[in-house]
């Protein structure tokens, strides 16, 4: 083995060393909360959540069962997938139908709309608490499910609209051409042709979208009231008393980020995708 | 022939110029019905609560009196806003920084090992956890006390591995038992001592639980002579568990206290030190004649060290940061990394011909080419910690929150959380909105550019 040879081992076993360093920093406080979920209010009390290293008798699912029987957190995840689902499935209809106008259809101030709808990407959802309240207060939709859809639908839709239009402008002009030859609609070709060929943009889109909304908490914290409120609003109200229900805290979290992860991992590549795209939000 | 086709299409033309116009109107139509739920939303819930707001803005807390720019001024001018500009400026200097730093440095690295996939997802995975979630994580995290949080356990474990613990933070004299206070939180004998002395030192306030492992009894040790020139004693815990023991006597069952330091002092300066054994036992040999005090310096007896207030006023916007990080780290690498891979191999492997080490190779080459994705990512970073907004409320303990206030949880607070001046918080609305124009405007550029 050459002397340069022997150096790039080294700096490569140094290089592993700290990545595996920096993956345990990154596993720890992860590990902090699933053991802590696992764990009863009084060995929480006692000592920390790496001493089940040393004694995992601690450890018990009884935290979770306890989470099951508490009706306001099983309404509350429930409330999180009545509004994360719907929102989902809204945003990526109506954004696909705006997607494929921008992109194909003429109609007056087509191009000028969407620069709009660029210009949108950006604006902070902030700016529109306040008034929005005031106009679901009006429409008799604040407190309910369907106004913190709607909400997330509309902030949702510029990014989505965006994401859809650059798609589906990349379709070659002669296969609509020829669709339209045979006398198809725009609904047919837009179900039969744009649909399916924009798919992997629309699993992208709903992957992020879904994500986002499941996570979200300052819109719900405003739109939802006591009765519509998701996973996430219920578990910030109890965190006033942090340190004594830990024992709640700790399986609610864990229980409100599963989801989001598994879709993650089970959707690795679309996943990413969306959430490059989706960033410029 | 032609002529002939000619003149006989020529009705049908004109017919086809209708039936043209007729379906351009119609595709009008639908191409409206088509746009129509997304415009509709838009402009009833985003372009109108922007107008809206804007307008607010200039409008008093209740709203029926026309206020100018004065919120604008309030804004910097009220200390709890200020704070918000404040830290969001911190926030917006340092994180997105530090995350593209070091998302190039992991994107660099992380190629040459082979489980970079695993690692990616590792680190790619907080992405996809809530900020309430990332929150309560991080709480945990960043507990106050050693026995809670995992950061803190670190901290304490490394202070006590270099500076040692003291054993005995509870203990102290009994009035009169022949132990006075010196300085530094200590005892020293309250009479003169000198070689050839035995003496007793008898403390309180140590729960038998509290003593350490391998402590015993004091008795035989109390009794024994000391020869000349030597000064022997016992440091013991004068307290009979279930009663029974005389104070200030070393009774049978009473237990030395180990690992104490203990100081001979002649004339203000210590002239030995020494540590107790098992019983408690100490000896000082070889001492000059002459009169000395025995002293129990404060250190045996120094609160234990409790590591580091991470969500005190002066970390908590840091700490809040570094959770930040935890989240975000993974983003930066990967979309680094992904720039990466497009670089051109040959340019690379030239210079390394060349002889140009991994080092000049990075510094001189990788970075210059992937500005623009660096510039991208750190874009990108800037817009959304400007808006960084649940990580802060969830995170910032309840007294702590005006520490860590920001622009989002400041306007939050001030329209609804208990401020209830829309005015104000409809300003700071608009200012957040104001600060991510130059993104704005960079998106249409970018797209009026790729559409040329």
């Amino acid at each position: 083995m050459s002397l340069g040879a022997l150096r790039r081992g080294l700096g490569n076993s140094l290089v592993q060393a700290f990545l595996v360093v920096i993956g345990l920093i990154w596993l720890t406080p992860l590990a902090g909360l699933l053991l802590s979920s696992l764990r009863s209010a009084e060995d929480t009390a006692r000592g920390g959540w790496w001493t089940t290293f040393t004694s995992p008798g601690q450890l018990s699912f009884d935290n979770y069962a306890a989470l099951l029987e508490n009706a306001g957190i099983t309404r509350a995840f429930w409330n999180t997938v009545l509004i994360s689902v719907p929102t989902t499935v809204l945003v990526v209809v109506i954004a696909a139908l705006a997607g494929y106008a921008f992109a194909w259809l003429d109609f007056p101030g087509r191009d000028t709309l969407f620069l709009l709808v660029v210009a949108l990407l950006v604006v902070p959802v902030q700016i529109g608490l306040l008034p929005v309240a005031k106009l679901f207060g009006q429409l008799g939709l604040f407190g309910t499910i369907p106004g913190v859809v709607l909400f997330h639908v509309s902030y949702g839709l510029p990014f989505a609209v965006f994401l859809l239009r650059n798609y589906f402008a990349e379709i070659p002009k002669e296969m609509l051409e020829a669709a339209r030859m045979d006398g198809g609609t725009e609904w047919r070709i837009f179900t039969r042709l744009v649909l399916p060929v924009g798919r992997p943009a629309l699993a992208s889109l709903a992957i992020f979208q879904f994500l986002w909304v499941w996570n979200d908490m300052l819109v719900a914290l405003l739109f939802a009231d006591s009765s519509s409120q998701p996973l996430t609003v219920e578990l910030q109200s109890q965190i006033r008393q942090f340190g004594s229900n830990i024992d709640v805290l700790a399986p609610g979290a864990f229980l409100s980020l599963i989801v989001p992860v598994v879709v993650f991992f089970a959707f690795q590549r679309h996943f990413v995708q969306g959430v490059m795209a989706g960033s410029v939000k | 022939m032609t002529a002939t086709a000619t003149e006989v299409a020529a009705p049908p033309a004109a017919e086809a110029a209708a039936r043209r116009r007729r379906a351009r109107r119609r595709g009008r139509t639908v191409a409206l019905l088509f746009v129509f739920p997304a415009l509709l939303l838009l402009g009833a819930l985003v372009v109108y609560p922007v107008l809206f707001s804007v307008g607010r803005s200039l409008f008093d807390a209740s709203g029926t009196r026309f206020v100018g720019g004065q919120n604008y001024t309030e804004m910097f001018r009220d200390p709890a806003t200020l704070k918000a500009v404040r830290n969001t400026a911190i926030w917006v200097v340092v994180a997105p920084a530090l995350l593209t730093g070091l998302g190039l440095i992991l994107a660099v690295l992380v190629e040459k090992v082979r489980w970079a996939t695993a690692f990616k997802l590792l680190l790619f995975m907080p992405m996809a956890v809530s900020f309430l979630a990332a929150g309560i994580i991080f709480r945990l995290a960043y507990d106050e006390d050693p026995d809670k949080g995992v950061l803190n356990a670190a901290v304490v474990g490394v202070h006590d591995a270099f500076q040692g613990s003291s054993a005995y933070p509870t203990a102290r004299a009994r009035d009169g038992q022949g132990l006075g206070e010196a300085a530094g939180g200590g005892y020293r004998t309250s009479t003169a001592v000198s070689p050839g002395d035995t003496v007793a030192l008898g403390l309180v306030g140590v729960a038998p639980k509290d003593l350490p492992a391998g402590a015993r009894p004091a008795r035989t040790a109390a009794g024994r002579e000391a020869a000349p020139g030597e000064l022997r004693g016992v440091v013991y815990l004068d307290f009979t568990r279930g009663g029974g023991g005389e104070p200030g006597r070393v009774d049978p069952e009473e237990s030395g206290l180990p690992r104490m330091t203990v100081e001979a002092v002649r004339d203000g300066r210590t002239v030995a030190s020494t540590t107790t054994a098992a019983d408690g036992s100490f000896r000082f040999a070889d001492l000059a004649d002459g009169s000395y005090t025995v002293v129990l310096p404060g250190s045996n007896f120094a609160a234990p060290y409790d590591g580091v207030s991470w969500l005190g006023p002066a970390l908590v916007t840091p700490a809040i940061i570094g959770a930040y990080l935890w989240i975000w780290t993974g983003f930066a690498m990967v979309l680094i990394g992904a720039g990466l891979s497009t670089l051109p191999r040959d340019t690379l492997e030239a210079a390394r011909m060349d002889g140009a080490n991994e080092w000049q190779v990075f510094r001189r080459i990788t970075v210059p080419l992937l500005a623009p994705v660096l510039t991208v990512v750190f874009v990108t970073l800037v817009i959304n910690v400007m808006k960084v907004f649940d990580l802060v409320y969830v995170i910032a303990p309840g007294p702590v929150q005006e520490d860590a206030t920001v622009l989002a949880t400041q306007m939050w607070l001030v329209s609804f959380g208990g401020g209830n001046n829309q005015g104000l918080g409809s300003a700071l609305g608009v200012l957040l909105l104001l600060l991510v124009i130059p993104a704005m405007v960079f998106n249409v550029r970018r797209f009026r550019g790729s559409q040329r």
